[in-house]
């Protein structure tokens, strides 16, 4: 029987919307079977129009280009516009390296037939549209995402 | 350089695509038949070793020439 690996994705950005495509879909290339719960903030990698960005603010382990930490300490990344610039320079860093977009990853994903599942209780929380969704998905709650989650070989909470 | 029945380019590309690239391309092939990859991500070598491992698809040869990496795998 097929090993299987069960991910919780609760991350809304775009650094982190990296981890939970990039392992499963490489799971389902090693013949894993795979499921992504998508939790909070993790629905926002369900989006058809992925609005991901990443933040400086808090985050001291974020190399900065050309020792823009130096001079703009701390309170210099919450300026207007800093978290833009960011995402940008990301972006383009990202491929000039040949990392994979995350809607790429996410595409890859679905044509492995990962299951993609939002949690239900999420989308009611914040009123969030379904039509704003991709289609496939399915929408659960914690218990079935336990009913496979007991079964997995590896469980990630991400 | 071995002969190979098929082959895919993945220089240039970074993790994990050259392994997703490799499995659909095995996908559309025959069993027994071999596939050459080429890459430039120095992490792909762990990788493909690890790919054949995981997977039962052979690797017949792994070796670096001229930057790039060199992969020859035999669909399980």
């Amino acid at each position: 029987m097929d090993k299987k690996l069960a991910i919780i994705a609760t991350k809304g950005s775009l650094d982190w919307a990296y981890p939970p495509f990039i392992l499963a879909s490489t799971a389902s290339a090693l013949g894993y079977e795979t499921q992504i719960f998508f939790t909070f903030y993790g629905l926002q990698l369900l989006k058809k129009k992925l609005a991901l960005e990443v933040t400086p603010l808090g985050n001291p382990g974020m190399p900065m280009p050309m020792g823009m930490d130096k001079w703009f300490p701390v309170l210099g990344m919450a300026l207007p516009g800093m978290q833009g610039l960011m995402t940008s320079m990301m972006k383009q860093k990202m491929k000039s390296k040949g990392v994979a977009s995350v809607e790429e990853l996410r595409d890859l994903c679905q044509e492995a037939e990962v299951k993609l599942i939002a949690c239900q209780m999420t989308v009611d929380l914040f009123d969030m549209d379904p039509t704003q969704f991709i289609d496939g998905i399915e929408y659960a709650g914690a218990a079935a995402f336990f009913e496979f989650a007991g079964e997995s070989d590896i469980c990630l909470y991400i | 350089m071995a002969e190979f029945d098929q082959e895919l380019d993945a220089s240039g590309l970074n993790c994990p695509l050259p392994i997703l690239r490799a499995k659909k391309t095995l996908n559309s092939m025959d069993a027994g038949q071999l596939l050459h990859v080429i890459a430039t991500d120095p992490g792909s070598v762990k990788d493909f070793d690890a790919f054949a491992k995981q997977t039962g698809n052979e690797l017949l040869e792994s070796k670096e020439d001229a930057g790039k990496f060199h992969f020859m795998i035999r669909k399980a």
